[in-house]
């Protein structure tokens, strides 16, 4: 366990090191969460809906679509070069290169809702500073979900043509159960009711992320194998 | 050190080995050389646990983390530098910090690499990429080192560099040296390199033998005999 979490750690962070360089998958990434939240500010009707009423789908949509952007780097990354082949031929266990993935994409995916968050307070009223901690857990919890299944599916797609086409097209139906969790919940939050009325969600997400956290362990090397 | 039975692999309908069987001791160099769809790539990528064959085994003493593998491409990093791919590469393969940068000095003394090292890999000429390369193949010290077509697209005098950093590799370490294998289009350059030569045609190992005092001229006469 040592080890898997040691090799996950060394790969996750020369992710990060080569976004710090590059910019180009997280900047893509802020670029669109503020270029999305301005169109759909300026394109709703604040008379005909209100904005609670809009903004938790509003927010996740967001969410949703930046952290394809990032998911859709990950593996690119490791086309370079073959790296990917050397990645393989070295004797870490195959786990820990999905587990380095996913913390990295993580950290882009965290990096890019902290961003988008004030922006969506801000361009849509919204008042979240009195829920901001059960926001966050939420958000963080939900985005273990998705990026889990996603780092998974664009090891999965790596091969072939149009990966970054095919990433959403198999991802989104995945994203239901964990999006309309997180979307009931938080407009749950953001309305100030008791959490108690969405304690299944709630348990929903947990379980998503259990599930799909050790599913896509477990299937990992099957999806990087030739 | 090196070991294959029996092994055989297809993609699809293409068979792509077929019952192929050698094994390869410490201190040998073997340039198996072969035209394009023989299976050398293929045969690299079984043993070096890339690829599962459909019957057959092949293995390493000391499995993954005992092969240096040094492939067509680099396998670095872009836009890291030497220095950072090499650190990142050897940690994966166990290699602790204090020992990480003396390695780093080591190889990058070794491969005239030294000015370069806190350069990025992606503004290094062709040669000086190979050699980080070969850096990247040695950092963890290995027992057993895969080449696949390792001169293509080097100068003759890159690829003299890299023959005799090949030869010093063989000759190194305990208990007779290490092992090598090379497959390679290039039957003067393999030769050279070769204790061993084996031919591959369509999957098929159709020679092996020691090389013995043959010449480059001599094996590739052989060669052209038995694929054409």
């Amino acid at each position: 366990m040592g080890a898997l979490l040691r090799d996950a750690l060394v790969i996750a962070r020369k992710d990060l090191a080569l976004e710090v360089r590059t910019k180009t998958g997280l900047v893509s990434a802020l670029v669109f969460t503020a270029l999305v939240l301005t169109v759909f500010n300026f394109g709703r009707d604040p008379t005909a809906v209100a904005a609670l009423d809009l903004a938790p789908s509003i927010l996740w949509v967001t969410f949703t679509f930046a952290a394809v952007l990032s998911l859709n780097r990950a593996f690119q990354l490791e086309l370079e070069n073959q790296a990917l082949e050397g990645l393989l031929v070295s004797p870490i266990d195959r786990r820990s290169l999905y587990l380095g993935k996913l913390f990295a994409n993580l950290v882009f995916v965290g990096l890019v809702e902290a961003v988008g968050l004030p922006l969506f307070a801000l361009f849509f009223n919204v008042p979240i500073l009195h829920v901001l901690l059960p926001l966050a857990a939420l958000i963080a919890v939900a985005t273990v979900g998705f990026v889990a299944v996603g780092t998974l599916l664009s090891a999965l797609v790596i091969r072939v043509r149009f990966a970054e086409l095919m990433l959403p097209v198999l991802l989104l139906p995945f994203l239901i159960p964990p999006l309309v969790g997180a979307v009931q919940v938080t407009s749950r939050l953001l309305a100030g009711r008791p959490l108690s009325e969405v304690s299944g969600w709630l348990r929903l997400l947990l379980a998503y992320d259990i599930v799909f956290v050790s599913l896509a362990g477990l299937l990992f090397p099957a999806t990087v194998d030739e | 050190m090196l070991w294959v039975e029996g092994v055989h692999h297809r993609y699809g309908a293409v068979p792509a080995l077929d019952d192929v069987t050698f094994t390869l001791p410490a201190g040998h160099t073997l340039a198996l050389f072969g035209p394009n769809g023989a299976g050398k790539t293929t045969l690299l990528k079984v043993l070096a646990g890339l690829i599962r064959p459909r019957s057959g085994r092949a293995g390493v003493e000391g499995g993954r983390g005992a092969i240096g593998w040094i492939g067509h491409q680099s396998l670095l990093y872009g836009q890291l530098t030497v220095r950072e791919n090499l650190r990142f590469w050897g940690s994966l393969y166990g290699v602790r910090a204090p020992v990480l940068d003396a390695r780093i000095s080591g190889l990058g003394a070794r491969l005239d690499l030294r000015e370069h090292l806190d350069r990025r890999v992606g503004t290094l000429s062709r040669g000086q990429t190979q050699r980080a390369a070969i850096a990247r193949a040695l950092m963890h010290d290995p027992r057993v080192l895969l080449l696949d077509e390792p001169f293509t697209g080097l100068d003759r005098v890159a690829a003299s560099e890299l023959a005799e950093l090949v030869r010093e590799f063989a000759g190194r370490g305990d208990g007779g040296g290490r092992a090598t294998l090379l497959v390679t289009h290039n039957v003067e350059e393999g030769t050279e390199l070769a204790t061993d030569i084996g031919i591959l045609k369509a999957g098929r190992l159709v020679e092996l033998a020691a090389r013995n005092a043959r010449s480059p001229e001599q094996v590739g006469a052989r060669y052209r005999e038995l694929v054409t």
